[in-house]
């Protein structure tokens, strides 16, 4: 279980200033998903290091989210998956966040983002009282992405680009070693999708985490990416964004762009 | 108990808090009708109102299975039905080979036409027929005090995993990437429902029990802006309607739950009309 309170407010804080290292490395060993006989993801092999941002391409049922929840352990898998400081060669418990593509919640919901985001970080119950201390706490992890202002707004107002702000916030509260995020820009306009990609790259250099995104976005992959993997059952493809983005295993999937 | 009635007597001088069945039945709502105001604020919130009526219906069984096993004490039966019922319905529900709808009806149906074959074998289901409606006025001190207990258990729930709760029906995936074990807090969030509605369920009845646990919330929905207004609102709904209805069923003579439903309803709509104006 996630203790708030074993973190002070300052440790979560300070734990977000220490910049990549590139000593954190991750590494996805062997994964696959099977339903029956039939393979959904085959193969997996992965080695990411923190501070750097793996883009997953790859059509529509290739199994990016399959890999996504496997990573996170919510679907059941073979293979393993390490995490290892080179510094002082330990292993150990890797920290996933988590960034969805979109949440259950019908217009209307009486949720602030405080509620949102407090019930996920802290075990004082949301309908009881507001506790002053946890406010500022949501207010500052809000502000890296500038929501702060969306605090006492009801989650179910926001715009698509305010809410994902808003779940990157509570993604990296506290800082993970892993960040996950599932087609993060689905439902955003351009201007929207710039100010993510702004973001992400924010997170990149100021934090000590690695990054895993699955996207359709190929103008952004390029700009972005460190590593792009074209995913389509296996791996077929992976390696820098304009290796990938102009072999012959990528033209076969999305032709020519 | 003694005192509590005296209490009543000062605070509440009139003819219908003379008798002691209507200040039984007036302590009796103002246990369940909190508690019903705040469990409602979830069921709505996760989409869980077929579950909590299938819940409902599967208390027929319950005293059916009680019937056939001889056990004097059907609230017994009927709670360990309702708890294995709604772990059933989890397990299904979760292999996602059908839709939740579905399941819950299917299994829904079952459980009450087996609970109504089963009661009505030999013509004898008119003694169970109070069951539908319920009957608050004929509680007595040991059943408060076992709603009273339900209350306390349900508030340790709440205080504890409200915010886990709120989580997984948010994102499950988001809430597992915390660290919150989603199937401990649904199953538990399920038992916890089947408690309450096998206990209040004698009272309030079975085809009106889902409208109280669901009209208090959705009115507050229509008003609310945050989680703690939410419950306040929700709350506030569910006392008021119950023991408006609770009087006014004892002057116009009426059967207390479907009367206490039709303020909620009334309330419902006027949050409504208040919602629009706001907007």
């Amino acid at each position: 279980m996630l203790k708030m309170k074993g973190y002070r407010k300052n440790e979560i804080l300070e734990q977000g200033h220490d910049a990549a290292c590139g000593f954190h490395c991750i590494k996805i060993n062997n994964i696959s998903v099977k339903y029956g006989a039939q393979a959904i993801i085959e193969d997996i092999n992965l080695h990411i290091h923190c501070g750097k941002i793996t883009v997953i391409i790859g059509r529509n049922g290739a199994g990016k989210s399959t890999l996504i929840k496997s990573i996170l352990g919510e679907i059941k898998h073979e293979g393993k998956i390490e995490f290892t400081d080179l510094k002082n060669q330990t292993m150990q418990d890797l920290k996933i966040g988590y960034v969805p593509q979109h949440i259950n919640m019908e217009k209307n919901t009486p949720m602030s983002v405080y509620d949102l985001f407090a019930s996920y970080i802290s075990n004082a119950p949301v309908f009881f009282r507001k506790k002053h201390k946890l406010y500022q706490l949501i207010k500052e992890r809000l502000s890296i992405f500038d929501a702060h202002n969306l605090i006492d707004k009801r989650a179910c107002d926001l715009s698509g680009g305010e809410l994902q702000r808003v779940l990157l916030s509570i993604a990296i509260t506290p800082v993970p070693n892993l960040l996950l995020l599932d087609e993060p820009v689905s439902g955003i306009d351009r201007n929207g999708m710039g100010l993510f990609y702004e973001n992400i790259g924010k997170l990149k250099y100021g934090y000590d985490l690695a990054m895993i995104i699955v996207s359709h976005d190929f103008e952004y992959v390029k700009k972005y990416a460190d590593h792009v993997v074209l995913l389509d059952r296996t791996i077929l493809k992976e390696g820098s964004p304009d290796e990938v983005l102009a072999s012959e295993e990528f033209r076969k999937i999305f032709g020519t762009i | 108990m003694e005192i509590l009635y005296k209490i009543i007597d000062l605070i509440l001088p009139f003819s219908w808090a003379n008798y002691n069945f209507m200040k039984n039945a007036l302590i009796a709502i103002l246990i369940i009708t909190p508690l019903f105001g705040i469990l409602g604020t979830m069921i709505v919130n996760n989409r869980m109102a077929f579950f909590s009526d299938a819940l409902g219906h599967s208390a027929l069984t319950g005293i059916a299975l009680g019937a056939i096993l001889g056990i004097i004490n059907t609230h017994i039966s009927m709670l360990i039905f309702a708890v294995l019922f709604a772990l059933c319905l989890n397990n299904i529900k979760r292999r996602k080979t059908m839709s939740t709808d579905t399941v819950i009806s299917v299994f829904s149906s079952l459980s009450m036409a087996t609970g109504l074959v089963i009661l009505s074998r030999g013509g004898n289901f008119s003694k169970y027929s109070n069951m539908l409606v319920g009957d608050i006025l004929s509680i007595n001190a040991k059943e408060i005090l076992a709603l009273l207990l339900v209350f306390i258990m349900t508030m340790i729930f709440w205080f504890l995993g409200f915010n886990k709760l709120l989580a997984t029906g948010i994102n499950e995936t988001l809430a597992r990437s915390k660290n919150i074990n989603i199937n401990w807090v649904e199953d538990l969030f399920s038992i916890v429902i089947a408690i309450i509605v096998m206990f209040s369920i004698r009272w309030v009845g079975i085809l009106i029990i889902n409208a109280l646990l669901i009209l208090p919330a959705a009115a507050s929905r229509n008003i609310a802006s945050n989680m703690r207004e939410y419950h306040l609102f929700s709350i506030i709904i569910s006392v008021f309607s119950g023991v408006i209805g609770l009087i006014i069923s004892f002057y116009i003579g009426t059967a207390t739950g479907p009367t206490i439903v039709i303020i909620a309803s009334i309330i419902f709509f006027l949050t409504l009309i208040l919602r629009r104006s706001f907007k």
